[in-house]
């Protein structure tokens, strides 16, 4: 920091001298070709609007196929519990039911464990151990999720079975969200699976937020006799808050939509039970798992409009995780 | 530094701060070599010197800041009211609540308002405040602030002028009752209207406090201070009297500089 100091850099961040009125300048006497410029300008657009072109596309494809299912099944199709393809009958709710509680159960284990992870790999770790621990991480996502599934069934549902389960059962059986058999299988290992496949993606982003904070936030409050925890508490986390709510956020998106690890360790059975060691099935896996067999109409478009809800779910969550920060802030006036 | 005195130049001062053989690093490379300087209470000490010479250096090590980059270590001897600062004993985190510092750039946590800033001392440190609301309207007094923002004590500190967000920063300073402000280029990023505000506040704050001053104007050093450190590839030049190095500097070096021969 104090080799930057020296340099004759204007401030930056003030928005009142150049930006602003550089802009307006460069409109009034464009520099260089206007050809070029509105050549530029009509590429970027058309991205632009490839980028809202493609979901429309997506959606409108579901939208049709789906007509089947919508016509047949109307609202009862978000609450049935039915699964029967024999009959002919669908209802989605053990899936959404499997997609939100195992994506819930996964940020409830990561969100902290990555928070953690991320202050202590850019403020606390020994700066040695930094860079390498951050690439490790880094690392992590990129696994394959297939690789975790597989490491789900050998390793963590024989642990969750034998160890982990038997223990919640012997003091938390009581409780209806903890009761049942230890199967292995289901909602917990997928919560797990999906915790520790999000983990990576929340903390190297988290990480890079933190880092982001200037240092100028760390000395003042340093310099004011701010133990290190009180630092990062009071001085960095406020000021990297959005950044970190959008780590979340991608990392929540990540657990809605994952498919095969959850496939792999969730149990796959079709039904809302309240335990969460009770087998349960998700949308993205039922959509993989059933597809290839659905022989009728009616079945196929039961399975597209189950990816029209899983769209939906996930913007539901996106936009409640964004209400729910904005509330928190409004309440808090922005600070700890 | 030719002709090394070891006992430094003070007369009739009591003496604050003082610093002898004091070295630091930035891995391998010295910033700061072999100072021997004593800083002298309730008066105004300006740290005079080119670019990277070592004065922020210096100044980060009075309050153990320094040892905050990584890599970065200070050997010697730095004794306030004559307790070593470095001694294993002391806790870096309250000699910093005695030694309080001011930065180049205004720094006020910008998701605190301006009444949150000036008690940030207090939350940071866990410390209730008895009456707050008095500490702030009190502090932000202090640095004649309290008539621009008694209106918009709750908005953010981000929303002052620079000169008013480094005020700002002066008082959540004070608010925390040190000893001595280390201020390290406290205006390079203001008007001259803002400077010459924050100059006059140096001014009535040295009754109660004593303050360390970095900067490179040399202006500023000769208008506020009282004694003056000149310091030049990470050696103490000169020290002396604010007058006598301006109008009377016993090395040539330190007359080169202050006459703008060169830096
Ligand atoms: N974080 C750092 N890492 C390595 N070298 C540094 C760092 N900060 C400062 N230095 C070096 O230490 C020397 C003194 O710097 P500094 O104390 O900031 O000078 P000044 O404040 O007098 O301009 C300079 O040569 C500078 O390049
Ligand atoms: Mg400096």
């Amino acid at each position: 920091m104090s080799q930057v100091e020296e340099l004759p850099v204007p401030e930056v961040t003030s928005d009142r001298a150049t930006p602003a009125g550089s802009r307006d300048a460069m409109r009034a006497a464009p520099i260089g070709s206007p050809t070029g410029d509105r050549a530029f300008r009509g590429v970027m657009t058309l991205f632009g609007l490839t980028i809202l072109a493609v979901p429309a596309m997506m959606v409108a494809q579901l939208v049709r196929t789906s007509q089947l299912s919508l016509a047949k099944f109307g609202l009862s199709f978000l609450t049935s519990s039915t699964w029967d393809p024999v009959h002919q009958q669908f209802g989605a709710w053990p899936f959404i039911y499997g997609t939100v509680l195992s994506s819930l159960l996964a940020l409830v284990i990561a969100v902290p464990v990555s928070i953690g992870l991320a202050i202590f790999l850019s403020d606390l770790a020994p700066s040695r151990l930094r860079k390498p621990l951050g690439f490790l991480v880094e690392l992590l996502a990129a696994i394959p999720s297939v690789v975790y599934g597989f490491w789900g069934i050998f390793v963590l549902v024989p642990a969750l079975r034998e160890s982990v389960e038997p223990l919640i059962i012997k003091y938390l059986g009581s409780i209806p969200f903890f009761e049942g058999p230890p199967l292995g299988f289901g909602m917990l290992a997928a919560g797990v699976i999906l915790a520790i496949m999000i983990v990576p993606t929340i903390t190297s982003i988290t990480r890079e937020v933190l880092k982001a904070v200037p240092d100028t936030h760390r000395e003042a409050a340093i310099g004011l006799g701010a133990t290190p925890w009180d630092t990062i508490r009071y001085a960095v986390l406020p000021a990297a808050r959005s950044g970190i709510v959008g780590a979340i956020i991608l990392g929540l998106n990540r657990a809605l939509g994952e498919t095969m690890a959850v496939t792999m360790v969730i149990g796959n059975r079709p039904k809302a039970a309240a335990s969460i060691l009770a087998p349960g099935y998700s949308m993205a896996s039922v959509i993989a798992n059933e597809f290839a067999e659905a022989d009728s109409d009616l079945y196929l478009s039961a399975l597209a409009e189950m990816a029209l809800l899983l769209l939906c779910v996930a913007l539901v969550m996106n936009l409640m995780a964004r209400w729910l920060v904005a509330m928190t802030k409004n309440r808090m006036g922005g600070t700890a | 530094m030719i002709d090394t005195d070891p006992q430094p130049a003070v007369v009739a001062e009591t003496t604050k701060i003082s610093v002898r053989k004091l070295n630091a690093y930035f891995d391998k490379f010295r910033a700061v070599k072999d100072i021997d300087l004593d800083i002298p209470e309730k008066r105004v000490t300006a740290m005079i010197g080119p670019s990277g010479c070592g004065k922020s250096t210096f100044l980060r090590c009075l309050n153990r800041m320094h040892e905050q980059t990584p890599g970065a270590r200070a050997e010697g001897a730095v004794t306030l009211d004559g307790i070593d600062v470095y001694d294993r004993k002391i806790d870096p985190v309250r000699l910093r609540r005695q030694v309080g510092m001011v930065f180049q750039k205004p720094n006020p946590f910008p998701t605190m308002s301006i009444r949150q800033n000036v008690l940030a001392g207090h939350t940071l440190n866990g410390l209730k405040v008895k009456a707050p609301n008095e500490v702030v309207e009190q502090t932000l007094r202090a640095v004649a602030l309290w008539d621009e923002v008694k209106d918009k004590l709750d908005q953010s500190g981000m929303s002052l002028s620079g000169g008013q967000q480094q005020r700002l920063c002066i008082a959540r300073v004070l608010a925390v009752e040190p000893e001595v402000i280390l201020l390290d280029e406290p205006c390079s990023a203001l008007d001259p209207i803002a400077t010459a505000r924050i100059e006059e506040l140096i001014d009535e704050l040295k009754e109660r406090y004593t303050l360390v001053l970095v900067t490179h104007n040399m202006q500023q050093a000769a208008r506020v201070s009282d004694y003056t450190a000149f310091f030049y590839l990470g050696d103490l030049i000169e020290f002396d009297r604010t007058e006598r190095i301006f109008t009377n500097p016993q090395v040539s070096r330190t007359e080169d500089y202050v006459t703008g021969k060169f830096g």
